[in-house]
């Protein structure tokens, strides 16, 4: 071991390294590890350490500390020696404390101390150290403990500690920006350090103060194109030279400040122009560094003034990055594409092959920035391929956090641009099946009100078309195994909601597909409650309907099943399903009116059909209702919140004085109240607990509210659902689903028909502010979804654009069969990919200047596609057509025909394929050109001929774009 | 920034781990845990970046390099820049080889705190220091050499302790 330079290094040290380098297993190494601890915690107590031995102890504790034990018994032992003279052992001390403790630890407070004193020692080393020290361990409280000394150090005599303070300083800066505000003149006054290095260490403060503060710092845009000219020109020493390269950090953060200040502002770009040209011009693009550079130029010009010259030679660059074999630089050329596509759009079409070729690649890195560059790129024309593309790459991995990303973002994006109703649909159901677990909720609510409200088209048979669509396509989705909860969710309120709207379907075929639901998903709650109260309103809509409700085996099962279910909340569902069935065809229709999910309900709080009740009551001696407010003893009305509200009793102080004799049991209590009220040990005795429970039904409201309910309905326990707390805050539960205002409304009638007027005036109190909550809750979501979906002007123009882009989007699929065909024939490359991705317009034809050679070889090929172009116009008059992709699937058989006819007698599509093929590799082989290519090949690399054959192919389909992509290819036949 | 700067050889087994921002420790050893079996999936043609953000929260992502038996892994947020990044792994390595004459993973494992004396040297407090591994190897030679005297000093006696400070 001949390497091992370190001194006093121990036996037992190395043997340690050793064994936990050979340890085979992860439980091995932990136990190696563990008996090293122990060793280390006895040995640390010993009285005298040497402390050479102790500098090897705090090594050893940094390196289990490194494999992730907690080696805490240590730190003040590093702390100490952070105090010791000897520059070996405090550095060492200072290492071991950067390593061990974060800026919020206990024993920082013994280290500032010593830091102050090391920052003014002679020795540099020391100081630095120090500083080292400070940039990890100095928090917002201590700074202004070390700040005087670290500004002195500024005027070091010795460079590296002059760009240490600064750096330090910088860090004070991230870490509380109010901490050295004052100190900003300093800054720039080490802007002119005669020190290059030290320079370069002020860009990093400085580009943090601008960043937060633009304006203050436009006076520097000349310095900073100066400093930037000087690097460029290689007039630093040689020693700032990175592989020839001049200072390229220093560049690189040059570009990101002048990127940041001429941002918006012409006049500051415009001094900018030159240098960044020249940069462009000059950089070394051979290496990695030169290429950052470049890159970082091209960041710089996407972000000031925009200059034409400019953006051309970074157009050019991206380019060539686009091309490279290195996935490193596709990557950040895709990136640099990203922000230049929001100057010039059209630049994004000559690199879309590209584009594709990195959207195919197996570099999953390469891939995202892809699918994040594709949805800035997203238009009403080709959301539906990139929401299509992302969601297969969704289902093909596995890492939750990405797939959560991107399902929020085809979320958003099918939101945003959906073309039609039944995509929408059908993507969500997509999405909800491979991912449903990982969305939020209230996409889930969304989803639903789109189903129940429309598009915000007038025309009623639209509605209803979606609606059964829907309904048709959950119906055959919920068969499928081990589907997401929040999907089933969707699908059971569709069901209950729509299932028999359009009489497609029977009601027993409903419902008994929803009782398959609540026994396959049996285990979870929220599932049965949404499929029990599906049941409800199908049966309801039965019987307003005035059919005869026969109730299926299964479902009576079910029924019992859950009316003795541990969840109040399926009792009160399968007790309310049992009532309704039993009530007749007028009262139903009053409880559960057919498609009334989406109006509004205005709640009266004052519940004035309950007057004449009250005053009956009233007149037969019942207690007039006192408000909460004005009750004594409840003056904290969080109690009421709260579930332990046996904890109330004890504000009244005890009673030792009987109960007095309830006045007019108005109810007969057939079971003792399960209220929270009355859920502690009292309610093991009889007598007590039903005096308190009518007491309660007096004075306490909360507790009152289920009494009633009770009697009539045997809610055990349920204040637990409606109580204002667990009501507002649980999502899954029925409260955010628009099906909500029908249960409540089935609730309040009960209520409103059986409860005594005392009691009913404490429902009153507690019903109205949850229904308020409620109200409040969905209103915004409300609001959201109608701006994206009906609202705005954006909207309008989304929508008119609409129809245009729909025809480009179909395009593909109506036109497919035949222009592919034709494509094949011309150039053997099988499978160009979708051009209408980057919305490729006519333009392209005229791209690729320089290649046109190659062109003119092929054209003599292209003299056989002459029909082409009637062959596209077929595709074009269907797709102009049918506006929905499955339909115009369809009509790809008549385009493919139309294709067909130039071609023999080929009909059937696959056959036209391989006839095709055939003919390919005929043509190539006469032309001479390229030979045929698996599909796998051609995706890959920036192969000349790979790409002249895809312009070529661009070149004749220009003014129809069209996808030929493998994937949608497959898709579309079948 | 930088965030954290990491060197573990193809085992999986850390030799170096250097947070500038802090972590518990338990999401330490989850990154260990979490960057290790990407690089073992990860096929040779692809490109040297990763994203980070489940692990080191939202805008952060890494770049990691192969030497032999080691992987150098910078993680760092979007105000750097990837290319560069990569290269200063370059020049961290350079340094190394430099400092140890055709660097192996023995140097790392039993030079800890050389290691990390080289590495202050380049990243100071998140933010790149310097680049040119010459000037590293001039501080990092003179602090040596004037570790290795105070030790000897320190060897002979207290009392002439005093010497050091001139």
């Amino acid at each position: 071991m001949g390497s091992q330079g370190g001194i006093g290094q121990s036996k037992e040290f190395l043997d340690l390294v050793k064994s936990i380098g050979e340890a085979r297993s992860k439980a091995e190494e932990d136990r190696i590890v563990l008996g090293e601890i122990e060793t280390l915690k006895r040995r640390l107590v010993e009285p005298g350490i040497p402390k050479r031995k102790m500098k090897e102890y705090i090594i050893r504790l940094v390196y289990i500390e490194m494999l992730g034990h907690d080696a805490s018994f240590g730190y003040i032992h590093a702390v100490k020696m952070t105090h010791d003279d000897n520059l070996f052992l405090k550095r060492t001390g200072y290492l071991a404390v950067t390593l061990f403790l974060n800026e919020d630890h206990d024993l920082i407070i013994l280290i500032v101390n010593t830091i102050q004193k090391d920052l003014k020692s002679d020795n540099f080393l020391i100081v630095c150290a120090a500083l080292n020290a400070v940039c990890k361990l100095i928090n917002e409280e201590t700074i202004p403990a070390v700040l005087p000394q670290v500004v002195e150090l500024l005027g070091h005599q010795k460079e590296a500690v002059r760009k240490k303070a600064i750096m330090a300083l910088h860090r004070f800066h991230q870490k509380s920006p109010s901490s050295v505000s004052h100190l900003v003149s300093n800054f720039r006054k080490r802007l002119c350090d005669n020190d290059p290095g030290v320079m370069g260490a002020t860009l990093c403060p400085l580009l943090d103060l601008i960043n937060r503060d633009v304006s203050s710092f436009k006076d520097l845009v000349v310095s900073f194109v100066s400093i930037l000219k000087q690097v460029a020109e290689h007039r630093l020493p040689k020693a700032y030279d990175y592989h020839q390269l001049p200072a390229p950090f220093i560049q690189i953060r040059l570009l990101k400040i002048l990127a940041l200040l001429g941002s918006g502002d012409k006049q500051s770009s415009e001094q900018m122009y030159t240098v960044v040209g020249d940069i462009f011009r000059k950089c070394d693009s051979s290496s990695n560094m030169g290429n950052a550079v470049i890159y970082q130029c091209i960041c710089c010009v996407s972000s000031i003034h925009p200059n034409p010259k400019l953006l051309e030679s970074a157009a050019d660059q991206i380019a060539r990055f686009l091309k490279s074999d290195s996935h490193n630089l596709k990557y950040l050329g895709i990136d640099a594409l990203g922000r230049l596509i929001k100057l010039s759009p059209e630049i994004a079409e000559q690199h879309q092959l590209a584009v594709i070729d990195c959207l195919e690649d197996p570099d999953d890195t390469l891939k995202r920035k892809t699918f994040e560059l594709l949805h800035k790129m997203t238009k009403s024309s080709n959301v539906e391929v990139i929401v299509d593309r992302m969601i297969d790459y969704m289902i093909s991995i596995n890492d939750n956090h990405y797939k959560t990303e991107i399902v929020s973002r085809c979320v958003e994006l099918a939101e945003q641009f959906a073309p039609s109703n039944q995509w929408f649909i059908q993507t969500m159901n997509r999405v909800f099946e491979h991912a449903g677990d990982l969305v939020n909720i209230k996409v889930a609510h969304n989803l639903m009100r789109l189903i129940a409200e429309g598009f915000g088209e007038d025309d009623d048979t639209a509605y209803t078309h979606l609606r059964s669509s829907a309904v048709d396509s959950y119906l055959r989705i919920i068969g499928a195994p081990k589907l997401p909860s929040v999907f089933l969710q969707v699908i059971c309120w569709v069901l209950g909601e729509y299932g028999t709207a359009d009489g497609k379907y029977s009601a027993s075929y409903i419902t008994g597909k929803l009782c398959d639901v609540a026994e396959a998903y049996s285990n979870d709650e929220t599932v049965k409650a949404y499929a029990v109260t599906a049941l409800i309103k199908i049966y309801a809509f039965e019987i307003a309907a005035g059919r005869k409700v026969d109730i299926l085996p299964e479902c009576q099962s079910l029924i019992e099943e859950l009316s003795a279910s541990h969840s109040t909340d399926l009792q009160q569902r399968a007790y309310e399903l049992q009532a309704v069935i039993a009530l007749d065809a007028q009262a139903v229709e009053n409880i559960m009116p057919s498609d009334a999910s989406s109006k509004e309900i205005e709640i009266d709080k004052n519940l004035p059909f309950l007057n004449d009740h009250v005053e009956r009551a009233i007149e037969k001696g019942a207690q007039p209702y006192i408000p909460e407010s004005e009750r004594s003893g409840f003056s904290n009305a969080s109690y009421l919140n709260s579930q332990d509200l046996h904890d109330i009793p004890p504000s009244h102080g005890l009673r030792f004085e009987a109960y007095e004799l309830p006045k007019q049991p108005s109810v007969p209590l057939t079971t003792p109240p399960i209220s929270i009220g009355s859920s502690n040990e009292l309610i093991a005795v009889p007598e007590p607990a039903y005096d308190r429970g009518n007491q309660a039904a007096v004075s306490v409201p909360s507790s009152s509210n289920s009494g009633p309910a009770e009697v009539k309905l045997r809610l055990d326990g349920v204040q637990k659902k409606w109580g204002r707390p667990t009501y507002s805050s649980s999502s899954p539960s029925p409260s955010a689903a628009p099906s909500q205002d029908t249960v409540n409304g089935l609730t309040v009638s009960n209520g409103a028909t059986s409860v005594t007027p005392a009691i009913s005036k404490g429902r009153e109190t507690t019903y109205e502010p949850t229904r308020k909550s409620q109200v409040v809750e969905i209103s915004p979501e409300k609001q959201k979804l109608a701006a994206s979906l009906f609202g705005g002007s954006s909207k309008q123009e989304r929508k008119s654009s609409l129809g245009g882009g729909h025809k480009t989007a179909a395009k593909p699929s109506g036109g497919h069969g035949a222009e592919t065909s034709v494509k094949k024939m011309a150039v053997p490359a099988q499978q160009p990919p979708p051009p209408d991705l980057l919305d490729l317009g006519e333009t392209t034809v005229a791209t690729s200047g320089p290649l046109i050679d190659p062109f003119k070889q092929l054209e003599g090929l292209l003299d056989m596609v002459e029909p082409t172009s009637s062959t596209n116009n077929h595709g074009d008059v269907n797709a102009t057509k049918v506006p929905d992709v499955m339909a115009s699937f369809g009509d790809t058989a008549t385009a493919v025909e139309h294709g067909g006819n130039h071609f023999s007698s080929i009909e059937d599509v696959d056959n036209l394929m391989s006839g095709l093929s055939s003919a390919t590799t005929d043509v190539s082989s006469d032309g001479g050109i390229a030979t045929p290519q698996s599909t796998a090949q051609i995706s890959k690399g920036p192969n000349l001929k790979d790409a002249l054959q895809k312009d070529a192919l661009v070149r004749q389909m220009g003014v129809n774009p069209s996808s030929q992509n493998p994937n949608l290819f497959k898709d579309l036949l079948g | 920034m930088i965030k954290a700067v990491m060197v573990m050889n193809t085992q999986g087994k850390p030799r170096l781990t250097k947070f500038y921002e802090f972590l518990v420790r338990k999401r330490q050893t989850q990154f260990s845990l979490f960057f290790f079996l990407p690089c073992l999936i990860r096929a040779e043609n692809v490109s040297n970046f990763m994203e980070a953000d489940s692990i080191f929260g939202p805008d952060s992502r890494l770049v990691y390099k192969h030497y032999a038996t080691l992987y150098f892994v910078f993680v760092f947020d979007s105000s750097e820049n990837e290319l560069a990044m990569l290269d200063l792994i370059q020049v961290f390595v350079e340094t190394l080889d430099k400092c140890f004459r055709n660097v192996c993973e023995l140097d790392i494992v039993f030079n800890y705190s050389k290691l990390h004396t080289i590495l202050d040297e380049i990243i100071f407090g998140g933010q790149v220091l310097e680049t040119s591994s010459a000037e590293v190897m001039k501080v990092v030679e003179e602090i040596s050499r004037q570790e290795s005297a105070s030790n000897s000093i320190g060897l002979v006696t207290k009392t002439v302790s005093g010497w050091r400070n001139r």
